[in-house]
């Protein structure tokens, strides 16, 4: 398993978790959680995935994602799971 | 599995609080390359470090876009010079030139700082350490990247303080030959008392003799971080402020070790050290006189200081040695001048002097450091500074070091702008009384008596 923490922040609007999803399962990622609140108007979701199965690499995916948040007017960053792990827990 | 409050506390570190990898630094061994022509030293040298370091950049690049932390340095330490080129040199023309062969190999492979022209003379100098020091004003005047430290004194051995005297003589030559570019050449020399083998952070980084043939150490840094931890806990007693400190110094250095660990893994070097320092930067937010500030003084340099920078540099080691399998280097707090907004804010407002300042490097973990002082200040005065914190250095056991630079043609009340990470600095008075007859005595100071422990 190869876990990524996407982060998507920015205004709302309708169909942002339905954007990342789709390009998420077209590139076979599995979403493994998601959590999602909007404060004053900002959207802000945190999503674990799986992209073992993808063949797209890291690099590829978050330049992807990127732009697609762009596109859709928010920010989306990918960072791999360890870093969240390591500081977080012993 | 990490929640959401964990991603965003890291995110928010990185986006708004300025935690950062400081530097990645790969120490490359030029032992092997030792040779009698210079030209072929210059050769080995060149193709040795090269190869080691081609992809120092790129995948420290990678690192931090796959992790989303900013790597803010790549750099290279090498070698003590004054070992690898003793045997081709003869002037210190030829050291100059071995500068430049450094310099040129650090600009093609992209790192900003190449560490290691320096000499360790802790109890005497051979013929050709001292060249290199006399060398160390024309190399800095002509490269770069290149930096230079001198190690004079340890615990174990005393203070050599010939070297002290001829050294307060370069520091004053690299200023009058960088002078056009406000004395920046002495922003890059280091004069050390117990110099680490294993320090990332510029401009005291060598490959000590005592390494392997190559090494990733890695620098930590976010006083940023702490302070905002600080906010939290403000009118608390100093067992909650200390353990706020601790919290926060052990997350800090848990990057530092995952960064050191894929990148050791990536370059197939092994992993070295951790260094868990405290390192400002001239960015506002990112200052350790904003944490001073922030555990109850007016500004750095007011009275309980030196104390609060005690609990500080305490509870910043205490905190990461348990995140890190191997901690080295300087691991502490900084306390930089132009290199810190809060430092400078304090010297303006007149609230921290040189003096202060000395007081301060028994307790932080290295010395004093980015000081601009009057262009018009003895070489043998510039020597008693150094004495002064070389003794500090030696009876406390820690690491001190000095990098002051006389600006050459200003003053007191003048500032001086050095740019980038080195910042800008207001011109400090120094004492105007003479250390001469005491410099001039020339020898060494014997270790102190609790360095004999065997």
């Amino acid at each position: 398993m190869k876990r990524v923490i996407i982060t998507v922040v920015g205004k709302d609007t309708v169909g942002i978790i339905a954007r990342v999803c789709t390009y998420l399962a077209s590139k076979n990622i599995n979403i493994l959680e998601i959590s999602q609140t909007i404060v004053q108007g900002y959207f802000n979701m945190m999503m674990i995935v799986d992209t073992a199965a993808s063949s797209r690499h890291f690099a590829d995916m978050a330049g992807d994602l990127e732009a697609l948040g762009e596109e859709i007017g928010v920010i989306i960053h990918c960072q791999k799971e360890e870093i969240f792990d390591k500081m977080h827990r012993i | 599995m990490i929640n959401f409050l964990e991603v965003s506390e890291t995110n928010e570190m990185i986006e708004k609080e300025h935690l950062d990898v400081r530097t990645i630094t790969l120490g490359i061994s030029l032992l092997d390359c030792i040779d009698s022509d210079l030209e072929t030293l210059k050769g080995k040298i060149y193709a040795k470090i090269y190869e080691a370091a081609k992809d120092l950049v790129s995948t420290g690049e990678k690192i931090a876009h796959e992790y989303g932390i900013p790597i803010i340095n790549k750099r290279i330490s090498v070698t003590p010079m004054a070992l690898v080129g003793g045997a081709a040199c003869r002037t210190e023309e030829d050291f100059a030139s071995l500068a430049e062969t450094l310099d040129k190999v650090a600009e093609e492979v992209g790192v900003n700082f190449i560490g290691g022209y320096s000499a360790l003379v802790s109890k005497g100098m051979t013929p050709a350490e001292e060249l290199l020091i006399r060398s160390i004003p024309l190399a800095l005047s002509r490269t770069e990247r290149v930096c230079s430290s001198v190690n004079v004194g340890s615990t174990r051995t005393g203070i050599n303080m010939d070297a002290v005297k001829l050294l307060g003589e370069v520091v004053k030559e690299t200023a009058e030959c960088t002078r056009e570019r406000d004395s920046l050449g002495c922003a890059k020399l280091v004069v050390f008392c117990n110099a680490p083998d294993d320090n990332p952070f510029m401009a005291g980084a060598f490959h000590g003799v005592t390494e392997s043939d190559k090494v990733i150490n890695v620098g930590v840094s976010g006083p940023g971080v702490v302070k905002t931890a600080l906010e939290k806990v403000r009118g608390e007693n100093f067992e909650v402020l200390c353990e706020t400190i601790k919290r926060t110094a052990f997350k800090v250095t848990r990057v530092g070790q995952l960064v050191a660990q894929e990148a050791s893994k990536l370059l197939n070097v092994p992993f070295g050290i951790v260094d868990l320092s405290l390192a400002p930067t001239p960015a506002i937010g990112d200052s350790v006189a904003d944490i001073l500030c922030e555990m109850g003084l007016e500004y750095a340099g007011a009275p309980g200081t030196t104390a609060a920078l005690a609990v500080l540099n305490d509870q910043v080691k205490k905190g990461g040695v348990m995140a890190s399998s191997f901690v080295g280097g300087l691991s502490g707090a900084f306390i930089p001048v132009s290199e810190d907004q809060g430092m400078i804010d304090a010297v303006a407002a007149g609230a921290l002097t040189l003096e202060k300042l000395e007081a301060m490097t028994c307790v932080c973990s290295v010395g004093l450091d980015m000081i601009a002082i009057p262009g018009d200040t003895k070489a043998t005065t510039i020597s008693g500074i150094l004495a002064d914190e070389m003794a500090i250095g030696m009876v406390n056991q820690k690491t001190t070091a000095v990098r002051v630079i006389p600006v050459i043609g200003k003053g007191v009340g003048d500032t001086v702008e050095f740019g980038g990470l080195l910042g800008h600095a207001p011109i400090m008075p120094v004492n105007p009384f003479s250390c001469d007859a005491f410099i001039n005595r020339g020898g060494r100071i014997p270790a102190p008596i609790h360095s004999f422990k065997n």
